[in-house]
């Protein structure tokens, strides 16, 4: 007698993969690369593969030495996008060793000590970032001025992002500084200070629509950050500058497209149900608000992430309509 | 264009093989096996004894109750036994075994092509004949349909619903039948509305079957209170309760029957069955099953009496193609996958033969849950798909009732998207019959 595969059904399958999300989303990072490379130079090539190969090396040895597990995580491509991202949010001229201990952290910490792929609660780039935040305030506030492409890039001009002046008008209402602010049009091209990653809005918001049209996230995320955040900035603009354009500073300064586009919407630490994004993407631009306004930090991005991280288990109780369940 | 609501997918239809393949009919075999279980209820109780001469259409087995399905001869011969027999999943059974003698049908039987138009019984006197008939759900289920003919007190039928969705892949016999059949199912459709005493029927058609749709709306236009809506492509639009909110916008409660939102949901396949019983007093004993896959030598939709061996059905679609690695009965995203073909009959509940190679059959391994979500977007029911598999291997039992597990219809979209390659139904499946017979054995103690 004949015997055939048995298995329960399904038996065909979408051709979807973990390989493939992550690799769409690297493809959607490219864009924004490219721009750092052009702004910052040499420093963005190095500090990007420095953290990426630090990531995988990190992943592997954890799960071949510690772990012990005989199949390998690395080909899903999750390490590597975690060094990317990593690189994303740090300044181009941070020493590599710096850039070695984030890396090690990210992934050390931030994802394997919890079990692996999909079983962390923190995004693990912005844990290895907010672990070299504190350790080196000095190195990791210190941003490089986009001045075109430099291979010097270690001791490249530094200056103060468009997020310090902000603060300043917020805190003083201080009209002098606004003319120090780069022009827009800069903002939103990338032509101005900030981590290595974050600065061309035009690029990160290109990639994220990218990712939105191949299915690989959903609008409610980014929408409802950025949204919570031009509402934010519409009520708390001060009265030397016009809403509008105090609302496009915010918007297009600091890691907010980065965030609301490639960090937020990180799989393993949002929300599985379209409420619970939608509250968490609230939740990401109130508190970073919160922080750019009242805050020590010019920034909050990262913060207002991790904080939100920390929901998830209960924003997904906010489960999906069921069929035939009367409205809520 | 209409579609359910709620999640879904879009497997690629892969239709092409047998799509448009006449309907041809399959030899009589030497040997009949009829399993005495052929629908979803209770067990049939046999009338034959063994060494019992029996006719095309002469009942074999009677219903074991209200819901349960008459079983008729589709042979005529001599039973030799009737006994212990093992499906092609290895599941034990009784069958009744008939070694064919000749093709003598009972007298009263209408062989003839001859459209039969004019249906003068009262309701009652349909439905009577329809249960008599054996008839039942050929879209897969196989709940016997004069059950939901008859509404419950209190509960009254306002429209009609015709699967003619066909949405599992592959698949294209209820499409050929409509092409082939179209006035005998518009006649079985007026003889259902006369039975159920409604004045609307809507046949649901997909929009990757354009010539079906074209096809039924022009037989329906001369029709009163028959119309053909044609629906966006999205599988699992055949299910009964996802046609329903297709078509006419009313999502079933949970737990509850189409009957509570006033629709009575039937294939066109069970539509022809019904046809073929009032119209020519032909009890169920044949359908059109598609056999199919990429490599089978003449797919096609094939006329099969019931307990013909499949291997003489697949033998007339060319054989097993070689380096086939799984023979599904049905369609790949509900149908299960055969363990072996010897003494498996064609039978009412096998819609298809779905050959895979090798390659196709192997799952993939299976990865960490990524919590990417896509599980609870593809589900139809709104159902957390993720969370029901974790609960089920729990054990978790009071969570998952709270989780409306019962609400599952099997559909397999959760494991069709998951990048993670997550056996998702193969713990909400254990976990849904766990729950089930608590809720059985709560209704037990209750009453």
């Amino acid at each position: 007698m004949a015997h055939f595969i048995t298995s329960p059904a399904p038996h065909v399958h979408s051709g979807n993969s973990v390989r493939r999300n992550m690799l769409l989303v690297i493809l959607a990072l490219l864009p924004a690369y490219v721009v750092s490379v052009i702004e910052f130079g040499l420093g963005a090539l190095i500090t990007a593969l420095i953290s990426v190969a630090v990531c995988v090396l990190t992943e592997w040895l954890i799960s071949r030495f510690l772990l012990k597990e005989h199949s390998q995580t690395i080909g899903d491509l999750s390490a590597v996008l975690t060094g990317l991202l990593l690189a994303f949010n740090l300044p181009s001229n941070l020493e590599w060793w710096i850039v070695v201990i984030g890396a090690v952290v990210a992934i050390g910490v931030g994802k394997m000590t919890f079990g692996g792929l999909g079983q962390n609660p923190f995004n693990p780039a912005l844990v290895g970032r907010v672990f070299l935040l504190i350790s080196f305030p000095a190195q990791m506030t210190t941003w490089p001025l986009a001045k075109g492409f430099e291979t010097s890039y270690l001791d490249a001009e530094t200056g103060a992002t468009p997020l310090y002046f902000l603060k300043h008008i917020m805190k003083t209402n201080d009209g002098s500084v606004i003319d120090q602010l780069p022009a827009l049009r800069d903002a939103f091209l990338g032509a101005m200070g900030g981590s290595l990653g974050e600065v061309c809005a035009l690029a990160l918001i290109l990639g994220g629509l990218f990712l939105i049209c191949t299915r690989v996230i959903t609008w409610h995320i980014p929408v409802s950050i950025i949204a919570t955040v031009a509402l934010f900035a519409w009520i708390a603009t001060p009265d030397c500058m016009a809403p509008q354009t105090f609302i496009a500073y915010q918007l297009l300064s600091g890691g907010l497209m980065l965030g609301a586009f490639f960090m937020a919407t990180d799989y393993v630490t949002s929300p599985m149900t379209a409420w619970g994004k939608i509250i968490f993407g609230v939740g990401i631009g109130f508190i970073m608000m919160v922080i750019r306004t009242w805050g020590a930090y010019p920034e909050g991005m990262s913060f207002a992430i991790l904080i939100m991280n920390a929901c998830v288990p209960l924003l997904n109780k906010f489960r999906p309509q069921r069929f035939g369940e009367p409205k809520k | 264009m209409k579609t359910f609501h709620l999640g879904g997918v879009h497997p690629q239809d892969n239709k092409q093989f047998s799509a448009h393949q006449p309907i041809t009919e399959c030899p009589l075999p030497k040997q009949a096996i009829i399993p005495l279980v052929q629908h979803i209820g209770a067990p049939t109780q046999p009338v034959v004894e063994v060494g019992a001469k029996v006719k095309v259409g002469q009942l074999l087995a009677k219903a074991g109750g209200f819901v349960s399905a008459n079983i008729a001869s589709p042979v005529s011969g001599t039973v030799t036994k009737i006994g212990d027999w093992t499906d092609a999943w290895g599941a034990p059974g009784q069958a009744v075994f008939i070694d064919v003698e000749g093709d003598e049908w009972l007298p009263e039987i209408d062989r003839t092509p001859d459209l039969a138009r004019q249906c003068t019984l009262e309701p009652k006197a349909i439905i009577d004949k329809i249960s008599a008939a054996g008839i039942v759900g050929l879209g897969g289920a196989c709940f016997p349909t004069h059950v939901k003919l008859l509404p419950p007190p209190g509960k009254k039928a306002e429209v009609l619903i015709i699967n003619g969705v066909e949405c599992e892949p592959y698949l294209t016999c209820d499409h050929q039948l409509m092409l082939e059949h179209g006035e005998e199912i518009i006649i079985g459709i007026e003889i259902l509305k006369k039975a159920l005493g409604v004045d609307r029927a809507i046949i649901g058609i997909e929009n990757n079957k354009q010539d079906a749709i074209a096809h039924m709306s022009k037989l329906a236009q001369a029709k009163l209170g028959i119309e053909v809506q044609p629906l966006k492509l999205k599988y699992p639009q055949g299910g009964e309760k996802q046609l329903i909110d297709a078509c006419i916008g009313r999502q079933v409660p949970s737990g509850a029957l189409p009957i509570e939102v006033g629709a009575v949901v039937d294939n066109v396949a069970t539509v022809f069955a019904i046809y073929e019983a009032v119209q020519k007093n032909k009890p169920l004993i044949s359908r059109v099953m598609t056999v199919t896959g990429k490599n089978v030598a003449k797919p096609g939709n094939y006329l099969v009496r019931f307990g013909t061996p499949i291997d003489e059905v697949i033998e007339l679609a060319g054989g097993v193609p070689t380096h086939t690695g799984k023979i599904i009965g049905g369609g790949p995203m509900m149908g299960r996958a055969m363990d072996h073909t010897e003494e498996m009959p064609a039978n009412k509940r096998l819609s298809g033969l779905l050959f895979l190679d090798e390659k196709e059959s192997v799952r993939p391994e299976e990865g960490n849950c990524i919590r990417c979500g896509k599980c609870v977007q593809a589900c139809p029911m709104g159902l957390e798909p993720y969370l029901l598999q974790r609960m089920s291997e729990l054990e978790m039992w009071d969570e998952l009732e709270k989780h409306a597990i019962m609400d599952c219809i099997d559909c397999g979209c959760c494991v069709y998207t998951c990048p993670a390659h997550r056996r998702l139904l193969d713990g909400i499946r254990p976990g849904k019959a766990k729950v089930g017979a608590i809720l059985r054995e709560r209704a037990a103690a209750n009453k």
